[in-house]
């Protein structure tokens, strides 16, 4: 017998996936929640019967998101990360010592309880002293945040769930006023490829630069993402991505990544002409 | 072959039937060949509306047929559903409307009062009541209603000022009540109704905006149960059914027949199944839901309120505003939100919220704006709105000096409606109809509240709160010149 995991990528593209097993399944109060045990990828996170991360690459989503910004900001101690239940943005966030606090809101308990038991490799920072963690509405949460914080890392699932209001401009705006003077806002971004999702990448963006003074993307290659190309916002009030990037800086703290480096952080903000003009930045 | 015997007993309807829904949903399995009207034949005759709004929902838009009944004179489905909806309002008659609940109002007006009868009302009612007296010529007594100096929203009526008009006007045929008011505030209905039904006077419910009250004990009194004769009900405002339709509620102190009579002089023949469905869905819904759907609406109003007050400079108000008398009750449900603290026109944020946030609220006006909660929302966009909130504070919060405190202008009648209406008239540009009785409507939409009604002298007042309106972005309406400049006024020269 075989086994199959089919995520929709749009609704005429299709992405499949051989199952060894499937290792939990449980429907919490926002979602279904399902994490198998896959023959290339494998262990597989799955939402809604959506694709979240897979153990073999999430390494590239968890690193991009991390790692761009923490290398141009100078100075981070406060981070607040919204989503990340799985843990993988915390455990690359962990890595630097200089960073003093880590506020993680998840709006679903069960996502990261489900982790912790069974995706240890992305989990296991979350016990970290400096990590804390808040289940709620992160709509609700950033409101209540005036000038906290140095990073704000939005590590989300695409915006047709629970996670809609996390591409709207009043989350934005709200995000804006929660972060420092020079503070950095990272968020996913989605891919440009598909026209059914490159919608959302332009009206994120567009509610992005209204409220932001610096705002630009920069992308990666995610395998099991759909196109596997895939963008992060990187918007900021005072730092330049690449002007700003502290190349020497960052590579002393001697950082172990496998995917990030700081040649390839230059790199990922030169965007295809498409992007461009799906940005509207193509001068 | 044993004949089929008629011997179908009519077994007990319940809140759980729908006839009109089952009816329609047999004559669409019947898969009938339509010789008659509507022309679209369904959908056949018109692909691209067939795919906008879908095939099922075209094969469902049928005629008036025996099967279906009849909404002119209901004998069998029609009846059935209208009886069931009376019953779950707790009223003696329902009459299920498809012209809106503008259709109810006019209604209840010209079935209780001829020309020249009078009726009480306070003065800020729905456009749809003046308009009635404008048709039928019966003679507006109003009564103005309290405001509240801060939010500069006006209040329901008090019941020393109803017994006052009772008495100045002993030979009033109804009052008519608007409960709630658009922003949730409720007057002492049964005080009101006793006192009428004392002197002998009918008492008629614009209750547009409290279908809710009948499905849910932490409401405040609906009028069926505070003993009112008449009530329009907009069934598709809180209530679940599809845009326009309404129903009229009567008591059996009315004659439920001349009713009939009243809505058939201008109520369509070719009443839409749609909307007629709808209103049977949407009563089996809220008998059988109500209770835990507006349970969910006043939590999330709650919330809301709670949240937004935290925000600094807005102000949600609620049940605080209670007075027993002016504000004998309010509606939790509805979020409304004062914005004048924060050198803002309700309007100004109304539109904000649009085409910033992509969030539409139900209005805004001079001071405040008005979001409708109903068990159909989600946490989600609850949280989206007042974020989005926080931003338009954040964003433009402006010094509040200089801006219009109040919404309601006390109205001078010098005619009445009717006469006003069809007297000659002259059109004037409105900066310069100081002193001039009004021969048409003007109003901003919504609320739909009149500004000036026909018949009302213009003041500087007043034409000073139009041109801030309309500076302010509100959307002017009510006057022949669609760019309300010019207005209409009764040319006392002739």
């Amino acid at each position: 017998m075989e086994l199959w995991y089919t995520d929709q990528h749009t609704k005429d593209v299709r992405f499949s996936m051989k199952i060894e097993q499937q290792i939990a399944s449980c429907e919490s109060e926002f979602q279904r929640i399902d994490i198998l045990k896959s023959c290339e990828f494998g262990k597989v996170l799955v939402l809604d019967g959506e694709l979240m991360i897979t153990q073999k690459d999430e390494f590239i989503y968890h690193e991009m998101i991390s790692h761009v910004p923490m290398a141009v900001h100078p100075n981070v101690k406060n981070v607040l990360v919204i989503g990340a239940g799985d843990g993988g943005t915390i455990r690359e966030l962990t890595k630097y010592d200089t960073i003093e606090r880590i506020d993680m809101v998840e709006i679903d308990k069960m996502v990261t309880d489900m982790c912790l038991e069974h995706f240890q490799e992305t989990s296991c920072k979350l016990s970290d002293k400096r990590v804390h963690m808040y289940f709620e509405e992160s709509l609700r949460y950033v409101r209540m945040k005036n000038d906290e914080y140095d990073l704000i890392i939005v590590d989300c699932a695409d915006p047709y769930g629970p996670a809609e209001g996390l591409f709207t401009r009043e989350f934005y705006g709200n995000c804006f006023k929660a972060l420092h003077e020079d503070g950095i806002l990272i968020n996913q971004h989605e891919s440009p490829y598909y026209s059914e999702h490159s919608r959302t990448v332009q009206k994120a963006h567009n509610h992005i630069k209204l409220v932001f003074p610096y705002s630009t993307v920069y992308q990666c290659h995610i395998p099991s993402y759909p196109s596997g190309h895939w963008l992060f916002g990187f918007a900021s009030k005072k730092y330049d991505p690449i002007n700003d990037l502290n190349e020497e800086a960052w590579n002393k703290l001697g950082i172990k990544t496998r995917y990030y480096n700081t040649d390839l952080h230059k790199g990922s903000f030169y965007l295809p002409t498409y992007v461009k003009e799906l940005l509207g930045t193509n001068e | 072959m044993i004949k089929e015997c008629e011997t179908k007993v009519k077994t007990e309807l319940t809140q759980y039937d729908t006839p009109i829904h089952r009816a329609l949903e047999e004559q669409r399995l019947n898969r009938l060949a339509h010789f008659d009207v509507p022309g679209h034949k369904g959908g056949r005759g018109n692909k691209e509306l067939r795919e906008f709004l879908g095939a099922e929902c075209m094969k469902l838009d049928m005629n008036s047929m025996k099967p279906l009944d009849n909404l002119c004179h209901p004998v069998s489905v029609i009846k059935d559903a209208q009886e069931l909806a009376a019953q779950a309002f707790g009223a003696d008659e329902a009459f299920f409307i498809v012209n809106g609940t503008t259709a109810a109002v006019q209604a209840m007006i010209m079935s209780t009062t001829e020309a020249g009868d009078k009726i009480i009302m306070p003065r800020n009612v729905h456009r749809s009541a003046i308009n009635a007296l404008v048709v039928n010529g019966a003679i507006p007594v109003y009564i103005n209603p309290g405001v509240n100096k801060k939010l500069g929203i006006p209040l329901g009526m008090s019941v020393e000022s109803v017994k006052q008009a009772i008495r100045e006007n002993p030979d009033a045929r109804a009052i008519l009540v608007n409960n709630p008011t658009y922003y949730g505030i409720c007057s002492d209905l049964k005080s009101i109704v006793e006192l009428a039904h004392e002197r002998g006077m009918l008492v008629l419910v614009d209750e547009a905006h409290g279908t809710h009250f009948y499905f849910n004990d932490r409401m405040p009194i609906s009028a069926m149960a505070a003993g009112a004769d008449m009530s329009a009900v907009s069934m598709h405002k809180t209530g679940g059914s599809l845009t326009q339709s309404s129903i009229l509620l009567t008591k059996n102190t009315v004659n439920a027949d001349y009713v009939r009579q009243i809505i058939n002089l201008t109520q369509t023949t070719s009443a839409s199944y749609l909307l007629l469905s709808s209103l049977d869905i949407a009563r089996k819904n809220m008998s059988l839901n109500g209770q835990v759907l507006i349970d969910k609406a006043i939590e999330f109003a709650n919330y809301a309120r709670d949240e937004i007050n935290k925000l600094g400079g807005y102000y949600a108000y609620g049940e605080e505003l209670i007075d027993g008398d002016m504000i004998f009750d309010f509606d939790t449900t509805k979020l409304s939100v004062h914005t004048r603290d924060i050198g803002l026109a309700g309007i100004e944020v109304y539109d904000f919220l649009r085409d910033e946030f992509g969030i539409q609220i139900e209005f805004g006006d001079i001071g405040n704006i008005l979001a409708i909660i109903s068990g159909g929302d989600r946490n989600l966009e609850i949280e989206r709105l007042i974020s989005a909130l926080s931003e338009v504070k954040r964003l433009h919060e402006k010094d509040k000096t200089g801006m219009f405190d109040h919404e309601y202008i006390t109205p001078v009648v010098v005619m009445g409606p009717q006469k006003a209406f069809y007297s000659y008239k002259v059109s004037l540009p409105i900066a310069e109809s100081d002193g001039k009785i009004c021969g048409e409507f003007v109003m901003c939409y919504p609320p739909g509240i009149p500004i000036l009604a026909p018949g009302e002298m213009i003041t500087t007042e007043i034409i000073k709160y139009i041109e801030y309106a309309r500076e302010k972005g509100c959307i002017l309406t009510g006057t022949q010149d669609m760019n309300v400049e010019n207005i209409n006024v009764v040319d006392t020269a002739i």
